[in-house]
């Protein structure tokens, strides 16, 4: 059983596992992060970023000014922004049968599999999964190709010239491997591989292995997923949250009894209470619209969102912010917040019943029903129309690099009355504020991650003791800016089994059984001796029929008739010959006792010496030795038969025979 | 016992012996039993049993065999132990051999009734009633009770056992009083037989190995030490000193806990001159065995003991600092004491002498904190007082807490991790912090306590809890922060602390969750109070949007949160902190404070911020502030007004006490509040006087005034009667406002009020003349009013006879219920 590893980042996995003869992805992150090493895509033609100067090298020439820009400080391409894909070289992504998606996050990456790397399985994601994936690549592929851009950068990317570049670009890895984005045609045909799953429901890969989504609690239709055989069992857990959001509640007692459990996506923000940093958003936000200015949420069009509206429905009244627009932009707002409506069933508990009340489950609707929350496609149109300050603005793309809210970015940042509050954990703040600086708005860091932090996965484990753990390596040492936080760790015997991009991790256990069916006939035919209380033995002859993984054993057939002529008779010859079989013996045999019987048949002279694995009986005078042990009894002595089948009958007097 | 009562006794006693009539209330036989005893303490019970026969019947009554209520038996009991208290009430009931009967073998005891813990209780509290005189002692002696006692001590219920083990002492100390002779000697023979057996008892449950009874033991010899000052108590420890002892040689000692209560009971007896008695190597040799959890109650109790000896409470005080001397080190930067124990104990600290699950070690640090908080202001505290190693340790144990500590050792990050996020911990700190403020420290660990306040203050995982007590911190290290001698100004560091604390402030009181709201808008409110006047202070608030959003949160929807800005925006507007905002709705700044005010009291449907608001008021009033002094007359009118209208008592009665201001402002403040004032003339003039009363009418206070006379809530009439019975003594010099008394106004004034009186109070008073209002207040039995309004309001139904009455109506009532099944 092998892992192949072929993301670094460890809330956006991407690992492969070969098990039994299947060959099963698990999830299909895509790194974004790279994003942040470009320059913004504006909506409208921005003087500022237009005129930022080219990048020089120290020696002042110039030949990369065309690709690389400065701004304060830092350096930026000035090109298309490209994203950094999961490993294709460790494995032939073709041999892959299946690809498991534990949640929307996690499959971004999924068109650059299913389309370019020869890949003919099926994709298995739960139906909000592929809904809200869609709608999160509906809007990236919408932000990158609305604002068209003639210059594709690679100058900076050979490897002689990357040396020579300031950090983080002269560190980033793997940039030959990034790549632009995918087209709508692209997410349209990896999206009809996929087919849909329920929790808990049981499908059979090629009759080798059983794999079953579990509810994780993370997001809309989040799972965790099972892949057993009948004898092994591998858990992966990815995003998970025991925290009480929208979602239905993480599945923890399926996951017990694992051989393996594969541990990813964890909090990014182990430090920050998630409780904690929504209060911090509602009064940082409340602070910024009572002082007359505005505010801007930089927000995937799905998740945390759902619960930062539900928080502010309820709040909003009391701070008396009842007058304030909020405004939803995303090219997908509209389908994102009906969709949410509609998945009942995926939801947590409290919000099921109200649907049969009935109610909408989210207060949203509400909201969207009272005018206090408004929602567009795009900041072109009705919203140019509708606009009224101070406001609230949710919009994409956390990474400020490319969606309407680099628009926003450029329109308030130069005021200090207005403030941007980050609550999306993928990027670092300061990164991603890189090319807006200086920055005279207000910036407030308030990440809301609901995965499950340290104390949580350390009292998981407890509760489902997995034998092994497998996480990525970053899981198993302190954050490096907070070494002394031993508390920040994966903690659990034995100790975890830790993986890093490009990695094949074999996974510690073997398999040692496997399950074969009897035919009813032939187990008519058995019988059974009791060895032992409680156990029963019996020999069986048949024959092993395997297909499609599954073995079972049917009557072997019946000899052929004599009647027959030449050719009958040598068919009959093929079928093994059943009938020599030599007795199965059992038991142990006691040395006491053992040895009285050999004094009673005359031997003497009998040394007994204990060794690590048993007994050895010498016999000086006869220079025999008779060594037993657990599973093997052996008589060496030299050339006499007589002797040998003389203690081998007293030995066979202490075993059974059947 | 008066006639009456004598009479509804026969009738009650047979109710009671009545099985088949159960009492509902036990609370009406508590209080007969409470009557019986003040009758018994003021008279012969003898002469009481010989004139009401009836009683005698009840208690052999309740002897028979019958399926009497538990109830009732227990009351017995207890009755029985009330008469016989008296020696010669205690012969007779002994001649009727109902004592024995009710308290020996034949009685409840072996009984099925035993079985309810009421009746034992019962026994015991009847037999410690009647254990007062030496024949009761043989008594005890003759029917093997003593005995029972001691089993009771180990009784299911608490109440019982507990009873039963102070029983013990009683008996034990009334036989004691019996020698006449002083002291007794160690040798057992010298001492009376009871006492002998009980001691006995003692000495048996202390050599026991089962620790149950080696506590019940320990129990009985901490009440006896700390009632029992007589000089044979210093016998009695003298000779069970060496046992005590003893125990603390077992690992681990049992029964610590009460073992450190006896030693402290028996180091705190006047009876006990501790020298003599070994007992400072006792409490040493304790201290030093058990282990920290349990040594820090009494580490704590010897450093409280006035005369002890200097080695011992330097040990007390060592254990006690031991655990923040742990977190010291655990936490320490580099080897080298932390100053907290001297060189010898310090080197014997370890990290791991906390305890390693994190219960334990929260707990164990709570209570230390908590301990040195109650230390600190006491005069005998340890000196010299380690200030500056404590207020480390304070801080340091914030910042694991808080997860701002960066610990280098493993023992360290261990105890960082069991700490994160801990509250408790947090919040025993912070008090712990406040607590140091009253001392000082140097000006870098100050620095330090700042930075860990402003982080809590920050930090968005602080519980609303912690936050409080982090403002409260907050404003104690302000209070004391270094100044010049003189000045009550915040120093120039405190002001630059103040500039970072207001943009966190301002953020709080933003806060979704209301408590946050609140704590910031009180922590506010202390702040205005002290420094409102000072440059340093009033500039930075100014600055910031404090004042703002305080006014916003007036509209906030929890009723805490508005009752709070409510309070602070007073203050602030006392101080002329408030902006003039710039909404349309809001034009006169200032002035629409008042009218929001106002509209408050009026409009808001929960009493809290009502209350706050006349709160404010008063002290604008009582301060002349400046929107009031423009027109005090139409300002209280108006607030009078609307508060006499409030349902809600408290805001009633503070208009009474505005009333009252505004009266001592118009009529001139007694000499006794104010001696600096100019002395008017002892017999005020006519004229002024007639203005100050026509003033007061005008605002109507009297009409406030006698309608709060007839308020349904007694505060508020005794508060109203008190001030009118001022006023009527304000006016009393003037002769000149002497006026017919039947007048036609002053009999309708006086009819109207006589319908108020009555429940009608829909018509109005009308305009009053000062002499109608005098008039009518001569009139009144003011002082008749106050002595009726300060009698309880049940005093008409507390009365004995009431008590039986209602006894045997409740009784009454189930009889008719019954007839009426049948």
């Amino acid at each position: 059983m092998k892992l192949y590893c072929l993301s670094g980042h460890p809330t956006l996995p991407c690992n492969v596992l070969k098990f039994k003869s299947t060959t099963i992805m698990l999830d299909c992150g895509l790194d974004m992060t790279s994003t942040l090493n470009f320059l913004p895509l504006p909506l409208v033609q921005s003087p500022r970023l237009s005129n930022l100067p080219g990048w020089s090298l120290k020696d002042g020439s110039a030949f990369l000014d065309k690709e690389l820009k400065e701004c304060s400080g830092h350096v930026f391409v000035d090109s298309v922004p490209e994203f950094c894909l999961p490993e294709t070289e460790l494995i032939d992504l073709s041999t892959v049968d299946v690809i498991l998606i534990s949640n929307y996050h996690c499959m971004m990456a999924l068109p650059y599999i299913t389309e370019h790397t020869g890949f003919t399985g099926t994709v298995y994601a739960t139906e909000p999964t592929v809904q809200i994936g869609r709608l999160l690549m509906e809007e990236l592929v919408n932000f990158i190709e609305r604002v068209p851009k003639a210059q594709s950068a690679s100058l900076w990317k050979n490897k002689d010239i990357q040396r020579l570049l300031p950090s983080p670009l002269k560190d980033a890895v793997e940039v030959s491997t990034w790549r632009r984005c995918y087209t709508m045609q692209e997410v349209n045909s990896a999206l009809s591989k996929i087919q849909l799953v329920g929790y808990s429901q049981k499908i059979e890969l090629f009759g080798a292995v059983q794999v079953t989504p579990l509810s994780s609690g993370y997001a809309l239709g989040s799972s965790n997923w099972i892949i057993q055989s009948h004898y092994e069992k591998v858990s992966y857990v990815s995003g998970s949250s025991l925290l009480t959001t929208h979602p239905q509640p993480m599945d923890q007692a399926s996951l017990k009894n694992s051989d393996v459990l594969i541990l990813t996506g964890l909090t990014q923000i182990p430090t920050a209470n998630p409780d904690g940093m929504v209060g911090e958003f509602c009064s940082n936000l409340a602070l910024t619209v009572r002082n007359g200015g505005n505010v801007l949420v930089p927000c995937y069009p799905s998740g945390v969102i759902y619960d930062l509206l539900e928080c502010l429905y309820q709040y909003i009244d009391s701070a008396g912010l009842s007058n304030i627009p909020f405004y939803f932009i995303s090219p997908v707002a509209n389908s994102s917040l009906e969709f949410s409506q509609i998945f009942a069933e995926w939801l947590c508990h409290n919000k099921q019943t109200k649907v049969y009340l009935p109610e909408p489950p989210f207060p949203h609707a509400e909201l969207i029903q009272t005018n206090k929350l408004k929602h567009y496609p795009s900041l072109h149109g009705d919203f140019s129309s509708d606009f009224r300050q101070p406001c609230v603005v949710f919009t994409g793309h956390p990474s400020l690099r490319f969606g309407d809210v680099v628009h926003f970015m450029e329109l308030w940042g130069k005021s200090s009355l207005n403030t941007v509050i980050f609550t999306e954990p993928d990027f670092s703040y300061l990164e991603a504020l890189a090319p807006y600086q200086p920055l005279a708005m207000k910036c407030i860091y308030c990440p809301i991650d609901t995965r499950l932090n340290f104390i949580q996965v350390s009292k998981l484990l407890k509760e489902v003791q997995p034998l092994h753990v497998v996480c990525p390596e970053q899981y198993t040492q302190p954050p490096p800016a907070q070494s002394h936080r031993m508390d920040l760790m994966i903690d659990c015997q034995p100790p975890a089994m830790s993986y890093r991009r490009a990695e094949v991790l074999a996974l510690p256990f073997k398999r040692r059984y496997e399950k074969i069916e009897i035919m009813p006939e032939l187990a008519d035919a058995l019988v059974p001796m009791e060895i032992k209380p409680g156990i029963s033995l019996a020999t069986v002859s048949a024959v092993l029929h395997t297909k499609d993984n599954k073995h079972v054993l049917q009557p072997p057939p019946r000899p052929a008739q004599p009647s027959g002529g030449k050719k009958r008779k040598r068919a009959s010859e093929d079928i093994p010959d059943c009938k020599v079989l030599k007795p199965l013996l059992s038991g142990s045999i006691p040395v006491e006792q053992f040895v009285q019987t050999l004094e009673k048949h005359g031997f003497s002279d009998i040394k007994v010496e204990d060794t690590a694995k048993g007994h050895i009986v010498l016999l000086q005078e006869a220079e025999t030795l008779i060594q037993i042990e657990e599973d093997s009894t052996h008589i060496i002595c030299d050339n006499d038969e007589m002797l040998r089948v003389r203690l081998r009958d007293l030995v066979l007097k202490f075993l059974q025979k059947f | 016992m008066d006639p009456e009562c004598s009479q509804l006794l026969p009738a009650l006693c047979a109710v009671l012996a009545d099985p088949r009539q159960p009492m509902a209330d036990d609370t009406c036989l508590e209080k007969l039993l409470d009557w019986f005893k003040t009758i018994t303490e003021a008279g012969s019970s003898l002469l009481l049993l010989q004139e009401n026969p009836c009683l005698v019947e009840l208690l052999c009554h309740v002897l028979k065999p019958q399926d009497l209520s538990s109830r009732v038996l227990s009351f017995s009991l207890r009755l029985t132990g009330v008469f016989a208290a008296q020696e010669d009430c205690f012969q007779y009931l002994q001649q009727g051999e109902l004592l024995p009967r009710l308290f020996g073998e034949a009685g409840p005891l072996g009984g099925a009734a035993w079985t309810a813990p009421t009746v034992r209780s019962g026994w015991i509290q009847g037999l410690r009633s009647l254990a007062q005189h030496p024949s009761a002692l043989h008594f005890l002696a003759d029917c093997g009770a003593v005995d029972t006692i001691f089993s009771l001590q180990g009784d299911s219920s608490l109440f019982v056992a507990s009873a039963a083990g102070q029983l013990l002492v009683h008996i034990l100390s009334l036989s004691m009083r019996g020698l006449a002779e002083g002291p007794p000697g160690l040798q057992a023979d010298d001492w009376p037989p009871c006492a002998q057996k009980i001691v006995g008892h003692i000495e048996e449950s202390l050599r026991s190995t089962a620790t149950p009874q080696i506590t019940q033991a320990l129990n009985v010899l901490t009440t006896t030490f700390s009632h029992c000052h007589d000089p044979w108590t210093q016998v009695l420890w003298v000779r069970l000193h060496p046992l005590v002892a003893a125990l603390l040689e077992k690992d681990p000692v049992p029964a610590a806990h009460s073992l450190v209560d006896l030693l402290l009971s028996v180091a705190r007896s006047p009876g006990l001159s501790s020298s003599s008695c070994g007992l400072w190597e006792t409490l040493a040799q304790t201290v030093s065995h058990l282990s920290p959890t349990q040594a820090g109650l009494l580490a704590l109790g010897i450093l409280k003991l006035q005369d002890c000896p200097q080695a011992l409470r330097a040990q007390a005080f060592a254990v006690l600092l031991q655990p923040l001397a742990c977190v010291l080190k655990a936490t320490a930067q580099g080897p080298g004491p932390s100053g907290l124990l001297d060189s010898t104990a310090a080197d014997s600290v370890t990290a791991d002498m906390l305890p390693p699950s994190k219960a334990a070690c929260v707990g164990l640090l709570c209570r230390t904190l908590a301990h040195l908080e109650l230390l600190l202001p006491l005069p005998q505290r340890p000196c010299p007082w380690p200030q500056v190693p404590l207020l480390g340790a304070a801080v340091t144990l914030l910042q694991l807490c808080g997860g701002s500590g960066s610990p280098a050792s493993d023992a360290g990050r261990q105890l960082c991790a069991l700490l994160l996020g801990c509250v408790r911990v947090q919040r025993a700190a912070l008090d712990f912090l406040g607590t140091l403020s009253q001392e000082t420290g140097p000006p870098e660990l100050v620095t330090q306590v700042f930075a860990v306040l402003l982080e809590y203050l920050r930090s968005p995982d602080s519980s609303p809890t912690v936050l409080k007590k982090a403002f409260q911190a907050t404003f104690r290290w302000l209070l004391s922060s270094p100044r010049t001698p003189g000045c009550s100004d915040l120093d120039s560091d405190a002001v630059l602390f103040l500039r970072e604390l207001l943009p966190v402030l301002q953020k709080r009181l933003c806060s979704p969750c209301w408590e946050v709201r609140d704590s910031s808008l009180e922590f506010l409110t202390q702040m205005t109070r002290r420094w409102g006047g000072q440059a340093g202070f009033r500039h930075a608030l100014l600055a910031s949007e404090v004042p703002r959003l305080t006014e916003q949160l007036l509209r906030d929807p929890e009723s805490y949160v508005r009752a709070s800005a409510v309070t602070a925006m007073g203050q602030l507007s006392s101080q002329g902190l408030c902006v003039p905002s710039a909404g349309p709705e809001h034009p006169g700044g200032q002035q629409s404070l008042l009218g929001e005010l106002l509209h408050i009291l009026s409009a808001d449907s929960e009493g809290f911020p009502r209350r706050a608001v006349m709160q404010v008021f008063t002290q604008w009033l009582r301060d002349s502030h400046a929107d009031v002094v423009g027109d005090t007359e139409q300002f209280v009118a108006g607030v009078l007004q609307v508060a006499g209208q409030d349902l809600d008592w408290e805001v009633r009665a503070q208009g009474l006490e505005l009333a009252l201001v505004f009266l001592e402002q118009t009529l001139g403040p007694s000499r006794s509040h104010c001696p600096y004032a100019v002395t008017p003339p002892v017999a005020a003039p006519a004229g002024p006087l007639t203005q100050a009363l026509q003033s007061l009418c005008r605002v109507r206070l009297f009409e406030f005034a006698f309608r709060a006379l007839f308020d349904c809530d007694r505060p508020v009439a005794q508060k109203s009667c008190d001030l009118l019975l001022l006023l009527r003594a304000k006016t009393a010099s003037s002769s000149s406002l002497q006026e017919p008394r039947s007048s036609p106004d002053v009999a309708s004034v006086e009819a109207a009020l006589q319908r108020w009186r009555a429940g009608d109070q829909a018509q109005p008073l009308g305009d009053l003349e000062p002499e109608v209002v005098l008039a009518v207040l001569r009139s009144m039995d003011l002082e008749g009013l106050r002595g009726a309004l300060a009698e309880s309001s049940d005093h008409v139904e507390k009365s004995p006879q009431s008590l039986l009455q209602d006894m045997l109506a409740t009784v009454g009532i189930r009889g008719e219920n019954e007839a009426d099944c049948y």
